[in-house]
């Protein structure tokens, strides 16, 4: 077994694996902690940013952090990378991919013939090397350009998912949220629901709401109910109106277990969908977060950050619409506070990007994290300047379902505007056409418009 | 000052009607006005306090006492809130005096009940004495032997299971402040397990959410939780194999 070492000054730091040297060299978080895998001292963690950034690109393929033998999504990377696309930077080594992806020479022609042969463990481990500046940088010459009713993803524009969560899922209730995000401008991603049970029967009633609303305002947007992966599947069946399939993905094979999934399911859900010929071959929504998989006991000692890399493997098998890192939500036991989720919101975006994925990411924090909303604002503002492709658009970024804040319609607008970024084509001629945009192209809304105002449902 | 009926204003006073979400708030330029951007502050402020407030165990166990039930009161093994906050585990384990205290109590009991501060002390100061002066008369009339109550400093759902095994009962009730939302600071939550052991997991307990005065009132929770003990005991399991089936009625 090959032993990684670094020595500084008179002292040699050894470290017994990848995966144990992945984890040392992780900035710190307190997930890492929580699973005893962390440096123990930050000269500790510097010395493994030294040994990681000495390992060759080619070591990664060579020792999986997850067993071959019994991790699925070990056997999706390795069996499916592409050694071709890897050819122009398999001579180098972590430190060196970092250097070549901040040089002139990386454009965005050349970092999109890149994303088939970079695996995510080798993305993980250029971003525990890199600050923050690198990863925006880098990640805004990643274009990721995907395509249903709207285009989402093209460069100058930002566009957000509007989520009008409801405790009790009441379609008035969800609608006039839907109307509020509609009039400010929100929801060219997509329409997400979280539903507050799995029920089937109430999922239905919400995709036929979101179905509805579409074509009576004949909004181009496409809409999701995010309902677990076989509940969609089965109403896809009998012929609900699902446009794009949603599931929580994770970066080992127990943890999408935990999760009720495993890749058999996810190319089933897929194939359905498709069937439908509702909007394109992009048909898959997935949404991650580090943590996750020591949430569910399924971690094998590997630290969250390159797990949360490996859930972007098992997403771009399923070339999906959109992918979203849940970054804050999963409490200050794995991102203590701003600090932290900002750096893994970061990491995240870039890590998909680089992998050549079309990544949002839903900037947020729960009550008993250190944060508040100064830090989303830090995290969402050098988001949009690193081209995340979408964010959140909540109420008031106050999401009265699952408790927890995220970003406003109102956050998006201010994005927008601070950074020259316009919503999807497609969205943008809608909004022009209703009224809703000045003369400049801002969102300006005046009144409540008749025509939308009808579309609450009936009481 | 009036509004005209059809006034944008009124239009979205109907709208705020329809659900709790933060809608047509008031606007400068794309950016919140002042008035509901010191709203949201605000909320969230009353968030974070009762995440960080201290569980007042004095005056808990007072309140308790006219419950006609002795009290005991326990520290998890984690240390202060931030210990708490970063190490769930510690959170699920009793502290090192704790397990002796409880265990001198132990004897022939059907139910162990927890009082635990979680992650919002107010919710279980103000909400769980209601819930069981309102429970434990329909519990006795049937027959259930009550160990003595168990306030719990820094506690989590788990922690139950260590508790009912000290004192020697075969279910749990742990009354627990959940994770604080922007609308609901102070939400109780009931988590119900039959015959706990030290790796029960969260799929064999049952769980009554949101108690509070503006979610499921004291009397309506009350009615549940009688109901899904009487349930656990007559079937012998908890957890997703038993349904909550009490539906909306209330003991009025």
């Amino acid at each position: 077994m090959t032993v990684y070492s670094a020595t500084l000054g008179r002292q040699r730091h050894v470290f017994g694996d990848l995966k144990t040297l992945m984890a040392q060299a992780t900035p710190l978080r307190s997930g890492d902690l929580l699973a005893g895998i962390a440096a123990p001292a930050h000269e500790a963690r510097v010395a493994a940013q030294c040994a990681l950034a000495d390992v060759t690109l080619r070591r990664f393929l060579e020792e999986p952090v997850v067993p071959y033998e019994t991790d699925a999504v070990t056997r999706l990377i390795i069996d499916t990378h592409n050694e071709a696309a890897f050819a122009p930077i398999g001579h180098l080594t972590v430190g060196g991919l970092r250097d070549f992806l901040l040089s002139d020479a990386a454009t965005p022609q050349v970092l999109t013939a890149l994303a088939p042969g970079i695996t995510p463990e080798m993305a993980a481990a250029v971003a525990k090397i890199s600050r923050l500046q690198d990863l925006a940088a880098i990640a805004a010459r990643c274009h990721v350009t995907t395509a249903f009713r709207t285009t989402i993803g093209l460069p100058g524009r930002l566009s957000t998912r509007l989520q009008p969560n409801h405790p009790t899922d009441d379609p008035r209730g969800i609608a006039a949220s839907i109307l509020d995000g509609l009039l400010l401008g929100s929801g060219d991603a997509v329409i997400g629901i979280n539903p507050a049970t799995d029920s089937p029967q109430r999922t239905r009633t919400l995709l036929c709401l979101l179905d509805d609303i579409r074509q009576r305002l004949e909004i181009p947007v496409q809409s999701c109910v995010l309902s677990h992966v076989s509940t969609t599947l089965e109403l896809i069946r009998q012929g609900a109106p699902v446009d794009l399939v949603f599931q929580s993905i994770g970066g080992t094979e127990a943890t999408n277990r935990s999760f009720g999934c495993d890749l058999a399911m996810l190319a089933e859900a897929r194939e359905a969908a498709l069937s439908l010929h509702r909007g394109g071959t992009q048909v898959m929504y997935f949404e991650t977060g580090q943590g996750s998989a020591l949430s569910a006991n399924a971690h094998h000692g590997v630290d969250q950050q390159t797990l949360e890399a490996r859930a972007y493997a098992v997403a771009r098998h399923f070339h999906p619409f959109l992918v979203n890192t849940v970054v804050g939500f999963i409490g200050p036991e794995y991102l203590f506070d701003g600090k932290q989720i900002i750096r893994a919101g970061l990491e995240d975006h870039f890590c998909g990007k680089l992998l050549g994925l079309p990544m949002g990411c839903d900037v947020c924090y729960t009550n008993h994290a250190e944060a508040d909303q100064d830090d989303m604002d830090t995290l969402l503002t050098v988001l949009v300047a690193a081209g995340v492709n979408f964010i959140m658009g909540v109420p008031g970024a106050d999401d009265i379902m699952l408790g927890y804040q995220s970003t406003s319609f109102h956050d998006a607008l201010a994005m927008r505007e601070l950074f020259g970024r316009r919503p999807a084509p497609e969205f943008e001629a809608w909004l022009a056409a209703q009224g809703l945009a000045d003369e400049s192209g801002r969102i300006r809304p005046l009144g409540l418009p008749e025509r939308l105002q009808r579309l609450l449902p009936a009481a | 000052m009036t509004e005209e009926p059809d006034s944008p204003l009124a239009a979205w006073s109907r709208l705020r009607g329809l659900t709790a979400a933060r809608i047509g708030l008031a606007r400068s330029g794309a950016a919140l006005a002042t008035a509901p951007l010191l709203d949201f502050r605000l909320a969230h402020a009353r968030a974070r306090d009762a995440v960080h407030a201290p569980l007042d165990a004095a005056r808990l166990a007072e309140e308790a006492a006219a419950l006609g039930l002795p009290v005991l009161t326990v520290h998890s093994a984690a240390a202060h809130r931030r210990e708490y906050l970063m190490r769930p585990d510690l959170g699920r384990r009793l502290g090192a005096e704790a397990a002796a205290a409880l265990a001198a109590r132990a004897g022939a009991h059907d139910l162990a009940i927890v009082l635990a501060d979680g992650l919002s002390a107010r919710a279980v100061q103000d909400h769980a004495v209601p819930v069981l002066a309102a429970a434990l008369p329909a519990l006795r009339a049937e027959g259930w032997r009550v160990a003595p109550l168990a306030i719990v400093h820094q506690g989590r759902v788990a922690i139950g299971d260590a508790v009912a095994a000290a004192l020697g009962a075969s279910a749990a009730v742990v009354l627990i402040g959940e994770r604080p939302g922007l609308s609901a600071p102070d939400s109780l939550g009931a988590y119900l397990t039959w015959q706990p052991r030290p790796d029960s997991t969260d799929a064999e307990r049952n769980c009554i959410s949101n108690i509070r005065p503006d979610g499921i009132g004291a009397q309506e929770a009350a009615f549940k939780l009688v109901f899904l003990l009487r349930a656990m005991r007559a079937r012998g399991v908890s957890g997703v194999s038993l349904k909550d089936e009490s539906g909306m009625a209330a003991i009025d």
